[in-house]
């Protein structure tokens, strides 16, 4: 590994991560109060107390600011997930703030469950009308891939009995201990939007999640390690769920970076900025919210040829002791799904707990480096992290 | 199998802005209209303000021809909410013009949905009175 000195996120380090309990619902607490036990539990996990913060991200930022006392304080409401993050660091990077608070919750919002779920459910006039929801935009460029390059149905069910088996094998997951699942069980499972059957969609679920970042010189005095940043990215085509989500969609530029493809522009250039190459890459926190989109990404990414993701996962590479470990909490399928940058955060915690080497399930011995990715096809926009366990 | 009907519940019904009322009027006159750079001619869709091919802002309506073929489609079967009967199935239609849109398949059993078939505009009103551009297949159209 030639790992560069000069990666441009490497001065800056997350010191403190926290996953409160998942749950289908918590009775009782609602989404601040689960954002702020999530913040607590970052705190407390890096040993610092709400004084040492001298920036908060996420939608509650406000609130944490005012509720905590620790006034006046940088703040972005920025809720995307991993581009909340990168402000965070250029904020610490810029000199704007030292310790950076990202937090985040979702309780008390899904009640009326006979339709989907709240954030599942745009309103916009394009869509709606014609009963899209998220799990529908994702379904129509997985169809058309399947229709271009023929991809067998046990390849994608491989993909959700992968990363749902993650989550059955982890304390922590919503559906611990509710598996194994078989390729057979994913197919079984009634459809939802094909190809999707129920268990190929994240789940829905209340939780919160929380990270703190900070300069890497003031990180160093932390326990446990500190994990360093090394690149990112974050890029999109569009607004999400509004225009059709043709997997062909490109832009006046490259015409062949195309919707298929989202990601690959911003991997390939934090690969390179990290000094890294594909095979360094120890652990891949892919954000899984329906089971095609892992496929498209790995091929997006270039860990595997276009056209070729099926062949890919079907043999072992993406489990537990495979090459290249996928989503291995469960993920959003199995692990939690709460709303909007709650679920983000999740992946990027499981990357810091591999790297720790303190993951309560599938720690991969030895990890490194870790690919933390959010976002996806349909919502038009993706994002990304290389995170490692040394310093730069 | 289960043949495709116009959605009669109350479903959503579309809340235009200044950029897209002209198309929801259009739909209403039962007119499939659609957005043309004058710069460029790309044919664009949803409503914009600038051409997303090169940038133009000279944006004039042009009435479709109302035939194309479907890019991609989902057979739908837990419905965003209970208004939708299922399984209904919402379709990528490219139009001949060259531009695409988001509806949903009518006029054939669920089963018939597949990625070529050539389509037509096929114009219904839903509860509340709005008039959507639904997609039946090409009447005379080969089996």
């Amino acid at each position: 590994m030639s790992r560069r000195p000069t990666a441009p996120l490497a001065d800056v380090a997350i010191v403190g991560v926290h996953n409160t309990e998942q749950a289908r619902h918590l009775p009782g607490k609602d989404s601040m109060s689960v954002a702020f036990e999530a913040a607590h539990g970052a705190l407390s996990d890096a040993g610092l107390t709400p004084f040492d913060v001298d920036g908060v991200a996420g939608p509650l930022s406000s609130d944490f600011i005012y509720q905590t006392g620790i006034a006046p304080a940088w703040y972005t409401h920025n809720a995307v997930g991993i581009p909340t993050l990168l402000e965070s660091v250029f904020a610490i990077q810029s000199g704007m703030a030292t310790v950076v608070l990202v937090l985040s919750g979702t309780a008390g919002r899904y009640t009326a469950r006979e339709a989907t779920a709240p954030w599942t459910r745009p309103n916009n006039e394009m869509v709606e009308p014609f009963g899209m929801f998220t799990a529908t935009q994702f379904a129509l460029v997985a169809q058309r891939y399947l229709y271009e390059y023929g991809v067998p149905a046990e390849a994608l069910a491989t993909v959700a009995a992968t990363i749902r088996n993650n989550g059955h094998v982890n304390p922590d997951a919503l559906y611990y201990g509710k598996g194994p699942y078989t390729p057979q069980d994913i197919l079984a499972s009634r459809l939802i939007a094909e190809p999707y059957h129920l268990l190929d969609c994240a789940s829905t679920s209340e939780g919160g999640a929380a990270l703190i970042l900070a300069r890497a010189d003031v990180a160093q005095n932390a326990s446990p390690r500190p994990v360093y940043l090394l690149a990112g990215g974050a890029e999109q085509f569009g607004p999400s769920y509004r225009y059709p989500p043709r997997l062909d969609l490109h832009g006046r530029g490259d015409h062949d970076l195309t919707l298929q493809f989202l990601g690959r522009r911003i991997f390939e250039r934090a690969l390179g900025q990290a000094g890294l190459v594909h095979a360094d890459v120890d652990v891949l926190e892919l954000y899984d919210p329906f089971s095609f989109e892992i496929i498209r990404q790995l091929e997006a990414f270039g860990f595997c040829g276009v056209g070729e993701g099926g062949d890919f996962v079907l043999d072992g590479t993406i489990g537990p002791g495979g090459r290249f470990p996928v989503t291995t909490d469960g993920g959003t399928m199995s692990f939690g799904h709460p709303g909007e940058l709650t679920q983000k955060l999740q992946r990027v915690i499981r990357g810091v707990q591999q790297l720790r080497g303190t993951c309560r399930s599938n720690q991969k011995p030895g990890a490194e480096i870790a690919l933390c990715t959010g976002g996806g096809s349909g919502p038009l926009f993706m994002d990304l992290l290389l995170l490692s366990a040394a310093p730069p | 199998m289960t043949y495709l009907e116009p959605q009669l519940g109350e479903i959503p019904a579309p809340v235009a802005q200044a950029t897209t009322k002209p198309f929801w009027e259009g739909c209403a006159e039962r007119r499939l209209l659609f957005l043309r750079c004058a710069s460029c001619g790309y044919a664009l869709h949803p409503p914009a303000v600038a051409c997303s091919h090169c940038g133009g802002r000279q944006l004039a309506w042009e009435q479709s021809g109302g035939r194309g073929t479907v890019y991609s489609w989902t057979r739908i079967w837990r419905p965003q909410t209970p208004a939708f009967v299922v399984p209904y199935v919402a379709v990528i239609v490219e139009l001949d013009e060259g531009w695409s849109l988001v509806s949903n398949l009518i006029g054939c059993d669920s089963d018939e949905a597949a990625i070529g078939m050539r389509v037509e505009v096929d114009f219904h009103a839903i509860a509340g009175g709005a008039v959507l551009p639904y997609f039946r297949p090409l009447a005379g159209r080969s089996p």
